[in-house]
């Protein structure tokens, strides 16, 4: 009896593979009629099933079967042309025998059913519609090579050059023969022709029987999940394990303790690997259900839509593989529905009436980037703007300031739909905030890019795994905690004068400039309310104490949601390996942790979740905030033919006087001690790395007037370090402002020496230096050089 | 016919409680926690039980019996629940006493409700009153408290 029931479990787990396999055969086939080798291998898996489900006496899933097959050997044997009834009958034959085999996982029978209809209509389609010549339907093709497990088995040709019984031109002279009409195979016309002996022919077809052979056997086995999964966790076990004694024995002097701990150290990591390894599934597992979904959505609303995929190959981790597989069903219905246009107006809009999907996977950065590109529509900016304004989630006035790329994303808003018309699949409002919660539960990102009129890209980040992560160790208030790496961006340590002056405050909210880009503070020891708070309210409130003079600040640059924020902490330790471990329930509802981990020493740490701590902190804010954040220009907008789309800098001459400059003409942005500056001449000039900088003062030369140095008030001079063939020429300003970056168009202005024209920029207008001709004016002896850059 | 349990004792002060022996995983010395901030006080840390992270509940704190005394070592009493074992502080493991139904008594309901919720019974014992603790309830409603008292209980976008 356990018998019966290990055959039928097997027979189970084959047939569902087999039959995902088939459904996206059937949707090649219907593009590719003629694809003999598809068909083929749909036949064997449909045979193979029927065979088992008699043997195991499902006689309802026989008689299903029974039909399909015959219909399929018309078929392969070219007596019956494909059309799309067929193809619709076969899926749903499909449909059928994967009831059963549910039924019969559940139950152990097939259930009741009546499946006469089916038969009949696969019987029905047994005699010729429309009658075309089959042979053009099917042009015959070589070997249908029986491969069941996707090894490449070699074509007899290949065997027979390899044993040396063919030459290469006698094959290449059989096989064009074949492809011009002879039915033969290439066996036969060779041997026909007199390049090969029958007996040599019967030789490699044995190798080739044995090649597949070999190919289809056990080389893999079929594993429970559930045991590899208690493997990862004791794997998990041993790194935590292997960390401590690692910890342990670099505390001591032991050189034999140390060289063993080291070999185990590398053994575990190999241990480690070698099991995620296992736990690592081909993306292409989920993808190849997208085929017939794309198809059946396609035909359900009156569309042509083909779907190509690019980097099926690309492995993730069992828990993930599942985990991101609705969110990109979602997805890819999505996009069909709502994304592709109807066959006419794409014929009106002069595309190809069919719309072609894509699915991308490829790694970057340790992560998995995952785009579902369509070339449909692309999303109704405008459209997207006035439904939000009705739905009450942004005010009009937001509305106006926001970029078309962050009104895009306002579709992963809960509640947010813009199809006119509710369909089976889509325009609920459900379901785009859905994708972006999944997403986000797994430490992933999603975001959108539309290009009106030609489609849109849905773009996920998504980690390579959950079990084992590389987390950067902080200390707060004395406490260890664990950030993801995932999220790091980069690390800053301000010391000494730069601790104090490196932190200013925006109405009480601490921030940091980094490389002249305004970075929010958030201070973990105040976000956890532990320990030590007056130091850093100090340091808010910009008043120090002696004492707290000499602390360092620690910046742990991260991102969340598109945007970077800096978290301080008392202490940074180390990067390290650690296991992420869940947390009971009762602490999940708090969502800055992401988990707990054990350290070296055993004891527990926390896992922050960083885009939960940034909610937390109000980094992210609300809709309003990032209507001002888009100001601060992080995000880059669709670009119009007639816009400008590059980061400027913005800064501030004179007294009121604002400027920008392209910021990819910038180097650096410096700040020099009055006492540091010199002159050369009447030339005012600093040292900097070991040459000498002129310095041109903007506002000198736009306002056309000279200034002595003793005017300025200012202690530190800020410097915008410009290259300039090679040479550094620093352009003083009074103030770096922000760099934005955002659409504008510059309107030409030929009255003014350095200026190259003005564009509205966060709503004001605004000067766009011309560095050339300002360099020219301010240092005639440099003009040449200066005026060809 | 009487039905007989078993329940391991602990004391919180001088009070007696009681949790069904079955319940109970095992009990270990103090431990040193990692603090959990931001969540309710009644959890006290976490711990690493051999490669397993356990909640640390304060009992006394839970049931408000008042802060024990500074330098004391609490017990961890680790129980199992649904959602895995859970410690319990106490101040001090008592007996493993057997007790039969005609000694238990509900809980009065002059207690708090949300104290009374987690004593299942009274049991009169010679030794004094155990109060029969109903851990599943306690993590139930820390669960709740837990969710109400946060201030960070928002919906994620």
């Amino acid at each position: 009896m356990s018998d019966d029931a290990a055959i039928v479990k097997e027979f189970l787990i084959e047939s569902y593979e087999n039959l995902d396999r088939l459904d996206q055969d059937l949707v090649v086939l219907e593009k590719d009629p003629a694809n003999r080798d598809t068909l083929a291998s749909i036949f064997r898996t449909i045979h193979t099933i029927k065979g088992t489900s008699g043997f195991l006496a499902f006689n309802q899933l026989e008689a299903v079967t029974h039909a399909g097959e015959t219909l399929l050997s018309r078929l392969r044997d070219g007596l019956l042309p494909l059309t799309a009834e067929i193809t619709t009958a076969l899926l749903a034959m499909v449909d059928a025998v994967r009831e059963m085999l549910k039924s019969i996982e559940a139950s152990g029978k097939e259930g009741e059913r009546n499946d006469q209809d089916l038969i009949a209509m696969l019987a029905r389609l047994l005699e010729p519609q429309d009658v075309g010549p089959p042979s053009e339907a099917l042009p015959a093709k070589t070997e249908p090579g029986a491969n069941p497990s996707g090894r490449p088995v070699p074509n007899l040709g290949e065997i027979l050059i390899k044993r040396g019984s063919a030459k290469v031109s006698d094959v290449h002279a059989a096989v064009e023969q074949q492809k011009a009409g002879d039915p033969r195979h290439v066996g036969e016309i060779l041997v026909e022709n007199g390049a090969v002996k029958s007996q040599d022919i019967i030789e490699a077809l044995n190798a080739q029987q044995h090649a597949r052979a070999h190919s289809a056997s056990d080389s893999t086995i079929r594993i429970d999940v559930g045991q590899l999964d208690r493997l990862m966790n004791r794997v998990g076990e041993l790194v935590l394990l292997r960390n401590q004694i690692v910890q342990y024995a670099n505390s001591t002097e032991d050189s034999e303790l140390l060289g063993t701990s080291q070999r185990l150290n590398l053994l575990t990591t190999e241990l480690q690997e070698g099991v995620m390894k296992t736990r690592m599934q081909p993306i292409g597992n989920i993808w190849s259900k997208f085929p017939r979904t794309v198809r059946d959505v396609a035909l359900g609303c009156g569309k042509q839509v083909r779907i190509e995929m690019e980097g099926k190959e690309t492995e993730l981790d069992k828990t993930i593989i599942e985990a991101i597989k609705d969110p990109l069903t979602h997805l890819v219905r999505n996009a069909v529905d709502h994304g592709m246009e109807t066959p006419e107006l794409r014929r009106a809009a002069g595309k190809d009436p069919e719309g072609c999907l894509s699915l991308r996977a490829f790694h970057e950065g340790g992560q998995v980037i995952i785009e579902v590109d369509d070339d449909g529509a692309g999303l109704d900016c405008e459209k997207l703007r006035t439904k939000a304004i009705q739905k009450g989630l942004i005010t009009p006035d937001q509305a106006s300031r926001m970029g078309d790329r962050e009104i895009s994303n306002l579709i992963f808003l809960p509640g947010f739909s813009t199809a006119e018309k509710v369909t089976s699949v889509s325009g609920r409002g459900v379901g785009m905030d859905v994708v972006k919660t999944h997403i986000e539960r797994i430490g992933g990102t999603v975001d959108v890019q539309s290009k009106p009129g030609n489609g849109c890209t849905v773009r996920m980040k998504i980690p390579l795994t959950l079990a084992i992560i590389p987390a950067l160790i902080v200390t707060t208030a004395g406490d260890r905690y664990a950030v993801p790496q995932v999220s790091l961006l980069e690390l800053v340590r301000l010391e000494g004068e730069h601790a104090r002056r490196g932190i200013e405050t925006i109405s009480g909210a601490p921030v940091h400039r980094l490389r002249g880009r305004l970075l929010p503070l958030v201070y973990l020891n105040r976000a956890l309310k532990v320990g030590r708070d007056v130091r850093d309210s100090a340091l808010c409130a910009g008043i120090l104490s002696a004492g707290a003079e000499s602390q360092n600040v620690n910046i742990v640059v991260l991102r969340a949601d598109d945007r970077q924020f800096g978290l301080v902490v008392d202490e940074i330790n180390d990067t390290e390996e650690i296991v992420v471990k869940p947390l009971s329930k009762q602490l999940k509802s708090i969502n800055i942790y992401a988990g707990a981990t054990i350290m070296g020493d055993g004891k527990v740490a926390l896992i922050l979740d960083v885009p939960g701590l940034a909610q937390h902190s109000n980094v992210l804010g609300d809709m309003r905030d990032r209507a001002v954040k888009k100001e601060e220009g992080r995000h880059s907008t669709a670009v119009a033919d007639t816009h400008q789309c590059k980061p400027m800098l913005l800064f501030q001459y004179g007294e009121t006087g604002r400027m920008a400059i392209d910021l990819a003409l910038v180097a650096r942005l410096e700040e020099f001690h009055r006492d540091a500056i010199e002159a050369a001449g009447d030339q005012e000039a600093v040292q900097y790395r070991g040459q000498i900088m002129p310095l041109v003062r903007v506002s000198h030369v736009l306002e056309n007037r000279r200034r002595m140095i003793s005017e300025n008030k200012q202690e530190a001079l800020q410097v915008v370090v410009y290259i300039d063939k090679g040479r550094s020429v620093g352009l003083v300003v009074d103030r770096i402002l922000d760099i934005v970056e955002e659409s504008f168009l510059i309107q030409p202005e030929t009255g003014r020496g350095g200026v190259l024209g003005s564009a509205v920029i966060q709503k004001r207008v605004i000067d766009i230096l011309d560095a050339p001709s300002l360099l020219a004016a301010a240092l005639p002896s440099q003009a040449p050089a200066g005026a060809q850059t | 016919m009487t039905v007989t349990r078993r329940f391991c004792t602990f004391f919180l002060g001088d009070q007696l409680f009681g949790v069904a022996v079955d319940q109970v995983q095992e009990v270990i010395q103090h431990q040193e926690m990692t603090r959990v901030p931001l969540v309710p006080e009644v959890i006290r840390g976490l711990i690493n039980l051999r490669g397993q992270i356990v909640m640390v509940v304060d009992l006394r704190r839970r049931l408000r019996i008042g802060e024990s005394i500074p330098g004391a070592s609490p017990i961890n009493v680790v129980v199992r629940s649904k959602e895995g074992p859970v410690s319990l502080l106490v101040d001090r493991i008592g007996d493993v006493v057997e007790v039969n139904e005609e000694t238990a008594e509900v809980p009065p309901h002059t207690l708090e409700a949300d104290i009374r919720i987690l004593i299942a019974g009274v049991h009169k014992l010679d030794q004094g009153l155990m109060h029969v603790l109903n851990t599943e309830k306690a993590f139930e409603s820390l669960e709740r408290a837990g969710g109400s008292l946060s201030p960070l209980h928002q919906p994620r976008r």
